[in-house]
């Protein structure tokens, strides 16, 4: 790549296109390039693509890993999920800082690296994990830090350093119905064509098949509703995967890529859809080749492409789009939003995709698992995925179990499962709790354990999260709480500045300055939150906390002041930079608070 | 003619309505302050919830329907929009008395109306970038609390000056321009998106203090009045039907 960015620009454009469904590729592209958005890079993209160059800055800004100020040569994030804290990643980073004498966050005067934090990188189950250059290295250790820090000063590229610390391992411990059925490459598409469309979607709507991205609308009737919208189709697969605690699409993003395709082609067979998309969060790009391959692979064989299955009138290709960090971006519409070159923002409801998606045409968004069990269930019928699970919830369901337990990993597991069963196959000992499907799911005790993971009990993307007895249950609130205000969009109110106010309140319980009303106040702040926003995000975000209120309310307790009022700022810190000034650090210019 | 009930009156709508525009048309005044008859609507400020067969909804893009059972003045509903409206009063710089728009502002109309006596939350105090760059225009993003209304206005008139940008509570309207400043954008004192602002971000100069303290906008008509007033006679042409 060039050094000019301008250059970088032109060549960016003229690689991806000179459309707005570029704007985010070529954006990365120069991310890569100069470690930052440069300005005139910017104006570049801008008369290239016609679009307003705030437009364009307003893009940088929005995604995590765009920046419109240099970063480091090596860029690093540490995944500052809960269950990599637990591993320990706070002390990992100010050691990677104190190795590089730099603060946490900056960028290095010399510009030769940058250290922040990123929201879970979906690798739990071998944290503490980072981020570098993109290059996803999980299991860190100390030493291993060290190491990494003497390769950044004698400047080591990234593709030198050692090749086993990039490999990532998947853990299967326990499968079952999805994960051993035998599979062969294009007999579910080959079933279809010859039974039609109307086959597949009683095979789907027989198996009872619920969407697995968390929502669990039926798979059957959003692709009969899209068949029946008129316009052009098209296909995406949501491979977004930011709930914090969620790795079961990076595992079967490797595995069962095939399954998936295939999927996917079944949904564009049924709906007539001629281009497919799969949004892959940017923390997976290690994944894109392994993707590509099997791309490639069924255009080969006549399963993807034109004339596909040598039928004259079936055409059907599939890009992959990088996201860029934005858990928002998993949120159906925002994801749209963002294949279309936009900030991911959630768009007004209804219209629902399924009629107007992208470029306003009717549009399937599936979750990763829902494609590969829709495949599946039109290879073995809807009996045999039925036949599986409880009354309103059929089939299994992928678990992503990390925390505290002994074998962290994939569990494919029946709907219906109870929680104790679970612990039990995954070995965890005395719990405080868990969190059944992400910050944005259910947090419960012990007391509850009886409870079943199923969508008429306690609902999961796939996420499982299990909490030893001494942890600290308001650092645990205050890290999800913190994480939905961080990837708050920002667009509606209540999320934007709501969730903002929730974290301070808790650091202010944390503080040991929390007092009764301030337990009042989370409470009905959570609730206004939770009402007035204006997409799932900002709907749960208040979860942890009213969850555990509900639960726990001794924890919140414990910390408070006896008495009803106390403010939320420390009198005497804000007097440090007077002191400083005035060159005054006697006892007497200190204030006690009482 | 279909309708729904709000708070228990029959309120007609035409298909396509939101419940804001059918509202309006029959008078009733739903609080809000990203939403404005001329433009498209936007449904971030989240002030115009409403209920809707129980659930939270906001009025200003949510279509009208039959058989809807709407409830805008419950005691929910107005804590709600309270503590929205705190929400943005906290977390922008907003020190009404010293603000030439004080008066005729609409954040500070909605307060008002709502009952708002103080900002229950702690204040946020972020520095924000103010630009005198243009001639005739100031920016003062200290109290800007996107509603995306100067966007709109500007993307309508074909000019594109400003956008909103960053995240979560970094958001922040930026102007569209190489330097990033006003005064190198084509904005014109003339154009709408320098006189839609609801507060006081967008000034045009010379304009400050024409109206006397006591004469302002809203210093003796409440914004519900106001809107009713001003506002309804355009929702018959709203967005989007103006050239039929
Ligand atoms: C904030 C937010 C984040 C989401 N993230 C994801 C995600 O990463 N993956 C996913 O499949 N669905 C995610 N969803 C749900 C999607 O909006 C959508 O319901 C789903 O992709 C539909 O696919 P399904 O029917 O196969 O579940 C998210 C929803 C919200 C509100
Ligand atoms: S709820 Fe949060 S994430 Fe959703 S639109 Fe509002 S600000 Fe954006
Ligand atoms: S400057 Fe005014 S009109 Fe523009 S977004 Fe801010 S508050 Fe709204
Ligand atoms: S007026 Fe409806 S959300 Fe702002």
């Amino acid at each position: 790549m060039p050094s000019d960015p301008i250059q970088t620009a032109a060549l960016a454009v003229e690689r991806y296109g000179n459309h707005l469904s570029s704007l985010l590729a070529i954006l990365r592209q120069l991310q890569q390039s100069h470690h930052y958005v440069p300005r005139p890079a910017m104006e570049k993209v801008a008369e290239r693509l016609a679009v307003p160059l705030a437009e364009v800055e307003a893009v940088t800004e929005f995604y995590s890993f765009l920046h419109s100020f240099p970063q480091g040569r090596y860029e690093i994030y540490f995944s500052n999920c809960i269950i990599d804290d637990l591993q320990g990643r706070e002390t990992l980073q100010r050691r990677l800082c104190e190795r590089l004498k730099m603060a946490v966050g900056t960028t290095r005067a010399d510009g030769l690296v940058s250290v922040a934090e990123t929201s879970c990188t979906g690798l739990c189950d071998q944290g503490p994990a980072i981020l570098v250059n993109g290059h996803a290295i999980g299991s860190l250790t100390g030493e291993k830090i060290d190491r990494i820090a003497d390769l950044i000063e004698q400047q080591i590229c990234v593709e030198d350093w050692p090749a086993k610390w990039f490999r990532i391992e998947d853990r299967f411990e326990r499968r079952d119905l999805l994960l051993t059925a035998a599979w062969q490459s294009g007999k579910a598409l080959k079933s279809a064509l010859r039974r039609g469309p109307e086959y597949v979607l009683e095979a789907l709507s027989d198996s009872g098949l619920r969407g697995r991205g968390g929502a669990g609308f039926p798979t059957a009737k959003k692709w009969r509703f899209c068949r029946e919208a008129a316009g052009e189709h098209y296909i995406v697969c949501n491979a977004d995967e930011g709930e914090p605690g969620t790795f079961k699409d990076r595992v079967l993003l490797r595995h069962h890529a095939d399954q998936l395709l295939e999927g996917m082609t079944l949904a564009a067979f049924v709906t007539d859809a001629r281009r497919g998309f799969i949004y892959l969060r940017a923390e997976y790009a290690f994944l894109r080749a392994e993707l590509e391959a099997a791309m490639r692979q069924r255009r080969r064989q006549g399963l993807l492409g034109r004339n596909i299955c040598g039928l004259m009138d079936f055409h059907f290709d599939i890009e992959i789009v990088m996201g860029a960090g934005a858990y928002i971006c998993g949120e159906e519409s925002a994801l749209l939003d963002s294949i279309e070159g936009r900030r991911g923002q959630p768009r007004n409801r209804p219209p629902y995709p399924v009629t107007a998606g992208l470029w306003g045409q009717p549009t399937v968004v599936n979750n990763v698992e829902s494609f590969i069990a829709a495949s599946l269930i039109v290879l073995n019928g809807g009996a045999w995925f039925a036949g599986v699970g409880t009354e309103k919830s059929k089939g299994t369901k992928l678990l992503s179990i990390g925390g505290d337990c002994r074998w962290p990993g994939i569990y494919e597991v029946p709907f219906g499962m109870t929680v104790t069963e679970i612990m039990i196959l995954c070995g965890a000992g005395e719990t405080l709790g868990v969190q059944v499907g992400g910050p944005s799911g259910t947090f419960i005790g012990p007391g509850e354990y009886d409870r079943r993971i199923a969508f008429e009990d306690l609902g999961t993307g796939g996420s499982f999260m299990v909490f030893g007895k001494e942890r600290d249950m308001l650092e645990i609130v205050r890290n999800f709480t913190d994480f939905f205000a961080h990837e708050s969009c920002g667009f509606c109110t209540p999320c934007r500045v709501g969730t903002s106010i929730l974290v301070h309140l808790l650091d202010k319980l944390r503080n040991g300055w929390g007092t009764a009303g301030d337990i009042l106040e989370l409470e009905r702040l959570g609730r206004v939150v939770r009402q007035g926003s204006h997409c799932g995000l900002g709907h749960t975000a208040a979860n942890p906390l009213l969850d555990t209120l509900e639960r726990f309310p001794d924890r919140y307790q414990a910390p408070l002041q006896e008495i009803d009022f106390s403010p939320g700022f420390d009198l005497d810190g804000e007097l440090e930079t007077a002191r400083r000034l005035t060159d005054r650090f006697s006892a007497a210019d200190h204030l006690t608070q009482e | 003619m279909p309708h729904f009930t709000l708070d228990g009156r029959t309120i007609p709508f035409e298909p396509g309505q939101t419940l804001m525009e059918a509202a309006m048309a029959a008078g009733v005044y739903i609080p809000h302050l990203c939403y404005h008859p001329d433009f498209e609507p936007h449904g971030s400020c989240k002030l115009c919830s409403v209920e809707v067969n129980g659930r939270i909804c906001s009025a200003c893009t949510f279509p009208a329907a039959e058989n809807q059972e709407v409830i805008s003045a419950s005691e929910e509903v107005r804590h709600l929009r309270l503590r929205l409206t705190q929400m943005l009063f906290v977390e922008g710089n907003h020190l009404c008395p010293s603000c030439e728009a004080s008066g005729s502002c609409e954040l500070q109309a909605t307060g008002y109306y709502l009952g708002m006596t103080d900002g229950h939350f702690s204040h946020f105090f972020p520095r924000r970038e103010i630009d005198a760059s243009h001639p005739e225009v100031l920016l003062d993003r200290d109290r800007c609390i996107f509603c995306a209304l100067c966007v709109r206005a500007s993307r309508d008139e074909g000019k594109n000056v400003f956008a909103l940008s960053g995240r979560g509570i970094h958001t922040r309207l930026v102007v569209n321009s190489p330097s990033g400043k006003l005064g190198d954008t084509d904005l014109e004192a003339t154009d709408r998106a320098a006189h839609i602002c609801p507060v006081g971000a967008i000034l045009v100069r010379g304009t400050a203090f024409r109206a006397p303290i006591g004469e302002r906008k809203y210093d003796h008509r409440t914004i519900a009045q106001v809107a009713l007033e001003e506002e309804r006679p355009l929702v018959g042409r709203q967005h989007g039907q103006a050239e039929d």
